[in-house]
C-alpha cells in the first residue's frame, strides 16, 4: 500500500513534466508543414493567407515575367479566412499561399508594451499604498478588493472595455475603438490587480529593523520606500513584472474584443490589428492543412516567448527574492 | 522640500489605489445594470435555443466539475510527492515546472488539446473541454498542496512516524489534515479561476444551443456563448450576453470570496 501511494504520487508528479513536454511537442510537430514551407522567414513576413504567383505562366510572356516575385491582388485588404486555396493553377500562373506571422507577432508585443506602461506605475503606488500606507484593516479591505478585480474573467474586460471603456479612449484620442491602444489598455486594467498583489508580497518581506532605522535617523516614508524598501526587494518586484508580462502576452478574451482582429501592421497607436492569441481564437476552427500548420507555428512561438520570460522570472529573478 | 516630495508621493500612491479600486467598481456596476436589466429566473429554465442560459450554466458546471475531478486528485498528489516524497533535484524541478505550466497561454493549451484530442477523436466534446480545464487546474493545486504542506511543523510527522504509523497514513490522517483548510481554500480559487476560463475551450468543447449531458460531443459552455453572443450584431444577444456574464461574475466572486472566509477563519 505505502509503496503504490508513494509509485502513484511519483506519477503525478511526473505528469506535470509530461504535459509541458507533450504541448511542446505537439506543437512542434503540427507546425512542421508551415515551419518547412516557411522558415524563420515566417516571423519577418507580414503578408498572412495571401495569395503569391511563384511562377509565370508560358502563354503572357510580358506581363507577369519581370515581377516573378510577388503579384497580390488585394494589398491591404483584410484576407477572408475562408478563400484558403494552395498550390492553385489559374490564369495568372501556379500561385500559392503564403502565410507570415509578422502581423500578430507585432500585435502581441505591443499591446502588451501598452499594457505594462499603463499598468506598471499604478500598480506600483497601489502596492506602496497597500504594504506602506494604509492602516492594516484598510490595507485588508483594499487588498481583497484588488484581489476580485484579479479573479474576474477576462472575458468581462473583453465585453467591458468593448463597451464601455473603448468609446471614451476612441473619444480621446481619436481613432478606431477597436485599437492596439484600447485592447492594450483594457489589457493593463486586468493585469493590474496580478501586478500589485505580487508587488505588495515582495514589499512586505522587506525586514522591519531596517525600516524602523531608517525612520529613526529621521527620513520621511518616502525616503524609507525610496531607499530601503525599493533596493529590498528589487528582485522580487521585477519578477512580479515580468510575470504579469507573461500573462498579458498570452491573454485571448480581453484582447479578442478590442484588437480589431485584422492581418495589418498598425499604423498608429490607435490602429486595429491582431495578437496571437487573438489569431488562434478567431482562424482556428476555419483554418485546415497550411492555414492550421501555420497557426501552430505561430502558438509555438508564443508558447516559447512565455516559456522564456517565465523562466527568466523565475529563475533570476524571484530565486533571489525568496 | 523633503517632507513636499514626500506628500506628493504619498498622494500619488493613494491615488494610484483609488484608480484601481474605480475600475473595480466601473466594472461591477456596469456588470450589474446591464446584467440586471436583462436578467429574469426564466434565464434558469429555458435552454439557448430558447432564449434562456440553462443549459450553457449546466454545462459549465459540469466542464468545470469533470476537469476538477481530473485535476485535483492529479495535483494533490503531485504536491505530496514534491513536499513528502522527493529526494534530490526532482522535486524542485517538477515544482519549476508547474509553475511554468501555471503561466502558459491558456490559448495553447486549448491549441494542444485539440491536437492531441479533438483532432484524433474527430470532433469537439465535453471530455476535450474538460481535459483543457483540467490542464490549467493541475498547476494551481501543486502549488497550493506544495505550500501548504510546507506548513505543517514536522514534529506532527515525527509524532506519526512514532505511533508506528506508515508513511502514507500519515501523510493522508495527518499531514493532509492538518492543512486541509488551506489546500480547500486553493481548490476552490483554483475552481472559481477554470469555470471563468474561455480561451481553452473555444475549439476543444465549443459550445452547444442545446442542453446536452453527453460530453462526447460538442458541449454547452457559458463563456463560449458569451463570447459568441456578444458579437452578434442583435441587441437581443448582446442582452443575453451581460446577462449571462452577470451570472459568471457572481458566481466566480461567491466562490472567491468563500474560499477566503474560510482561511480568515483559520488565521
Amino acid at each position: 500500500m505505502e509503496k503504490i501511494f508513494q509509485k502513484l504520487s511519483l506519477a503525478s508528479a511526473t505528469v506535470v513534466f509530461v504535459i509541458l513536454l507533450g504541448i511542446f511537442l505537439t506543437l512542434f510537430s503540427s507546425s512542421k508543414l508551415a515551419i518547412d514551407e516557411f522558415g524563420l522567414d515566417f516571423i519577418t513576413n507580414p503578408d498572412w493567407n495571401k495569395e503569391i504567383v511563384i511562377d509565370a505562366p508560358i502563354s503572357s510572356e510580358n506581363s507577369i515575367i519581370d515581377d516573378d516575385v510577388v503579384v497580390d491582388d488585394n494589398d491591404d485588404e483584410i484576407m477572408d479566412e475562408d478563400e484558403m486555396l494552395f498550390d492553385e493553377d489559374n490564369e495568372d500562373g501556379i500561385t500559392k499561399t503564403v502565410y507570415g506571422g509578422l502581423v500578430p507577432i507585432v500585435g502581441t508585443l505591443l499591446t502588451t508594451l501598452i499594457a505594462l506602461v499603463f499598468a506598471l506605475p499604478i500598480a506600483m503606488g497601489i502596492a506602496v499604498f497597500l504594504a506602506e500606507i494604509a492602516p492594516k484593516n484598510i490595507s485588508h479591505i483594499v487588498g481583497i478588493a484588488i484581489e476580485l478585480l484579479a479573479a474576474i474573467p477576462s472575458i468581462i474586460f473583453g465585453m467591458w472595455g468593448l463597451y464601455y471603456f473603448a468609446p471614451i479612449i476612441a473619444d480621446l484620442v481619436g481613432g478606431y475603438q477597436v485599437s492596439l491602444l484600447t485592447a492594450g489598455l483594457v489589457l493593463g486594467v486586468m493585469i493590474l490587480p496580478f501586478m500589485a498583489a505580487i508587488t505588495r508580497d515582495s514589499m512586505n518581506t522587506t525586514p522591519g529593523v531596517l525600516k524602523e532605522s531608517a525612520y529613526a535617523l529621521g527620513a520621511t516614508k518616502f525616503e524609507v520606500i525610496k531607499d530601503i524598501i525599493f533596493p529590498f526587494s528589487k528582485t522580487g518586484i521585477i519578477g512580479s513584472i515580468i510575470l504579469a508580462l507573461g500573462r498579458a502576452l498570452g491573454e485571448t478574451m480581453a484582447v479578442a474584443f478590442l484588437i480589431g482582429s485584422i492581418f495589418v501592421l498598425p499604423t498608429a497607436i490607435n490602429s486595429p490589428t491582431i495578437s496571437i492569441p487573438v489569431a488562434m481564437a478567431n482562424n482556428f476552427g476555419e483554418a485546415n492543412g497550411l492555414g492550421e500548420s501555420a497557426l501552430f507555428y505561430l502558438a509555438l512561438i508564443l508558447f516559447i516567448i512565455s516559456f522564456g520570460i517565465i523562466s527568466i522570472a523565475k529563475f533570476y529573478f524571484l530565486k533571489k527574492a525568496k | 522640500m523633503r517632507l513636499i516630495v514626500n506628500k506628493i508621493f504619498l498622494s500619488l500612491s493613494v491615488f494610484s489605489a483609488l484608480i484601481g479600486l474605480a475600475f473595480l467598481a466601473w466594472i461591477l456596476v456596469t456588470l450589474f445594470i446591464k446584467g440586471l436589466g436583462s436578467f429574469h429566473f426564466g434565464l434558469f429554465l429555458n435552454d439557448l435555443i430558447d432564449g434562456g442560459l440553462r443549459n450553457l450554466i449546466v454545462g459549465q458546471f459540469i466542464l468545470a466539475g469533470l476537469a476538477s475531478i481530473i485535476g485535483i486528485p492529479l495535483g494533490m498528489a503531485a504536491g505530496i510527492y514534491i513536499q513528502e516524497y522527493g529526494r534530490g533535484r526532482y522535486p524542485s524541478i517538477i515544482r519549476d515546472l508547474s509553475d511554468i505550466m501555471m503561466s502558459a497561454p491558456s490559448i495553447v493549451i486549448g491549441a494542444f488539446v485539440y491536437a492531441v484530442i479533438v483532432v484524433p477523436t474527430g470532433g469537439t466534446s465535453g471530455y476535450a473541454g474538460a481535459i483543457a480545464l483540467a490542464i490549467m487546474m493541475i498547476p494551481v493545486v501543486i502549488n497550493t498542496t506544495d505550500n501548504m504542506l510546507s506548513l505543517v511543523p514536522k514534529e506532527l510527522r515525527e509524532a506519526g512516524i512514532a505511533l508506528g504509523a506508515s508513511k502514507y497514513r500519515v501523510i493522508l490522517d495527518i499531514v493532509i489534515k492538518a492543512a486541509k483548510v488551506g489546500i480547500m481554500t486553493g481548490i476552490l480559487l483554483a475552481f472559481a479561476r477554470i469555470i471563468g476560463e474561455t480561451a481553452p475551450l473555444l475549439f476543444t468543447s465549443e459550445t452547444s444551443n442545446y442542453f446536452s449531458l453527453d460530453l462526447s460531443e460538442s458541449f454547452p459552455s457559458l463563456t463560449v456563448s458569451i463570447y459568441d453572443l456578444a458579437n452578434e450584431p442583435e441587441e437581443s444577444s448582446r442582452d443575453l450576453a451581460w446577462a449571462a456574464s452577470f451570472i459568471l461574475t457572481v458566481l466566480v466572486l461567491i466562490i472567491n470570496l468563500t474560499g477566503r472566509f474560510f482561511t480568515r477563519h483559520k488565521d
